[in-house]
């Protein structure tokens, strides 16, 4: 894009090479940071909206414009309150967890391909990277429930292990499936890929079949319900975020919606082609592949609340089962499946 | 094999329930049941059935239904309403008779079990829908039920 050329080269030319580049990603961490944030403030404002209307209630509507301003107002709220802690509490590493929690959840933002050009970084192992930055996040909430000095967060943060470790197979696995149809790791090739097609209608079935998966062990790893039972209120208070106030606490709250937005988003760019338009009506204007990227991944997370408003939480053994019994299996077949639609070009292209 | 059938019949459950509560999200705005409480107050109404407190229906002449009985004190586990009455003559038949004069209840001691509602004989009493009932002083929530010069309606002890 004209904008970020512009201030590109105006950098490189003020300083030398290697402070203009750092600087340069400074700034774009800065309007990353900023802006997911915000997005992130917006989504518990959506949570709380769509909730209400899945329960026939109105939610908060009077701060601002149809309570826009809202979770604003919360945040304010939240960074005046005071910092607790327990006694006992091992303190760097209490101090420490939101930070991870937080850093890995805004860190992953950055491979995103909104449009074309606003694409932050395009790593070549963008998939790869994702998961891993992904499964860091749980070593947050582990580090969390550990130095809490609180049984509840304990045994929140050791469900949560026991989660993630479980689910993140099923992510990487339904995920592995797409990238045999893809044959790359780099998101702007997959993209590149569904110009002939989003990847779910050219893998129809198998697709089919990883795209629900991958919303099972995704809505999973964000710890939503039904998956919830990492802080499951009725039975562990808050679970590892228990001994946590004010915008530590916040750091949590927001790092669950941020990742949301990541398990949507993934999702968006490896199955619904990303900023591509359907039936490339509007590829002539690239700027509107963030309205196309922001709404497809909108109608994901709409998905997602509706999956939470629905169904009820699952128990710890239910979980496993659902994980190592029928998800993994199916898994493993289903890439079996489309390993050899591959091989004989049965995918379907546009 | 009930390996692919549970799995079926999972999915099913699941999308049942998804169409349940996707039509109560379509539907929300119709039927929110919320209210927007000082917003609305000049039309929002009470339910048929809401208990906001025992009052005693008047009709135009200034007449109600309470023969005096006393039913309603009885009935009531503690000690929310009282009777006043004595005996005056009647001046159509010229008989000494039982009549009230005044009907006396106790906002702030009800728990609204509407026993006395039940009690009643000639459905003298009913509930209200109104629900602001907060005041600034006790004493307010002592009601006296009857309107000053009411009287029996003719025909109800009959």
């Amino acid at each position: 894009m004209n904008i970020t050329k512009n201030i590109h080269e105006w950098l490189f030319s003020l300083m030398p090479e290697t402070t203009a580049s750092i600087v340069e990603m400074a700034l774009i961490a800065v309007v990353y940071l900023g802006i997911f944030a915000v997005a992130g403030l917006y989504l518990v404002l959506l949570e709380r909206r769509v909730a209400a209307w899945f329960q026939l209630r109105l939610g908060p509507n009077r701060v601002g414009w149809q309570g826009l301003l809202q979770t604003m107002a919360d945040a304010l709220k939240l960074v005046s309150k005071e910092l607790t802690g327990t006694f006992k509490a091992d303190k760097f590493l209490y101090n420490l967890a939101p930070y991870f929690v937080i850093v890995t959840a805004l860190m992953a933002m950055s491979l995103f391909p909104f449009t074309k050009e606003l694409h932050a970084f395009d790593i070549n192992i963008g998939i790869f990277f994702l998961i891993a930055i992904s499964s860091i996040g749980v070593i947050g909430i582990l580090l969390a429930g550990w130095s809490s000095n609180n049984k509840f967060a304990l045994i929140g943060a050791m469900r949560s292990g026991v989660q993630t470790i479980s689910y993140e197979l099923s992510v990487g696995l339904s995920l592995l499936t797409i990238v045999l149809m893809t044959g790359s790791l780099q998101l702007s090739q997959i993209v590149e890929v569904q110009k002939h097609g989003w990847l779910i209608v050219q893998g129809h079935i198998p697709a089919l079949i990883a795209f629900c998966i991958y919303m099972i062990a995704g809505t999973a790893e964000t710890n939503r319900a039904p998956f919830d039972l990492v802080e499951a209120e009725s039975e562990l208070g808050a679970g590892f975020h228990t001994e946590y106030s004010g915008m530590k606490f916040a750091y949590f709250f927001l790092a669950e919606f941020i990742n949301m937005f990541i398990i949507a988003s993934i999702a968006t760019t490896v199955f619904f082609g990303a900023y591509l338009s359907p039936f490339g009506i509007t590829e002539s204007i690239p700027l509107l592949g963030v309205f196309w990227f922001l709404g497809k991944t909108l109608l994901l997370i709409f998905l997602m609340m509706w999956f939470r408003w629905t169904f009820p939480r699952l128990r710890i053994d239910q979980l496993l089962v659902l994980e190592w019994k029928y998800l993994l299996p199916l898994n493993l077949m289903n890439l079996l499946l489309m390993a050899l639609m591959v091989l004989l070009g049965l995918t379907i292209q546009f | 094999m009930s390996y692919f059938s549970d799995i079926y019949n999972g999915v099913k459950t699941l999308l049942t329930g998804m169409s349940v509560t996707g039509k109560y999200f379509l539907h929300s705005r119709k039927g929110a049941i919320t209210q927007q409480y000082p917003d609305n107050r000049d039309t929002l109404k009470m339910f048929d059935r809401f208990r906001g407190e025992v009052v005693m229906p008047h009709d135009e002449n200034n007449e109600h239904r309470c023969t005096g009985c006393q039913k309603c004190e009885l009935a009531c586990p503690n000690g929310t309403i009282e009777i006043i009455w004595d005996r005056q003559v009647d001046p159509e038949t010229g008989k000494k008779k039982k009549m009230i004069d005044q009907h006396i209840y106790h906002l702030g001691m009800c728990t609204m079990c509407g026993l006395c509602i039940e009690a009643c004989p000639t459905d003298a009493i009913k509930w209200a829908q109104n629900f602001e009932n907060s005041v600034y002083d006790r004493a307010y929530l002592t009601r006296v039920l009857n309107k000053p010069g009411s009287k029996l309606m003719p025909g109800v002890e009959d």
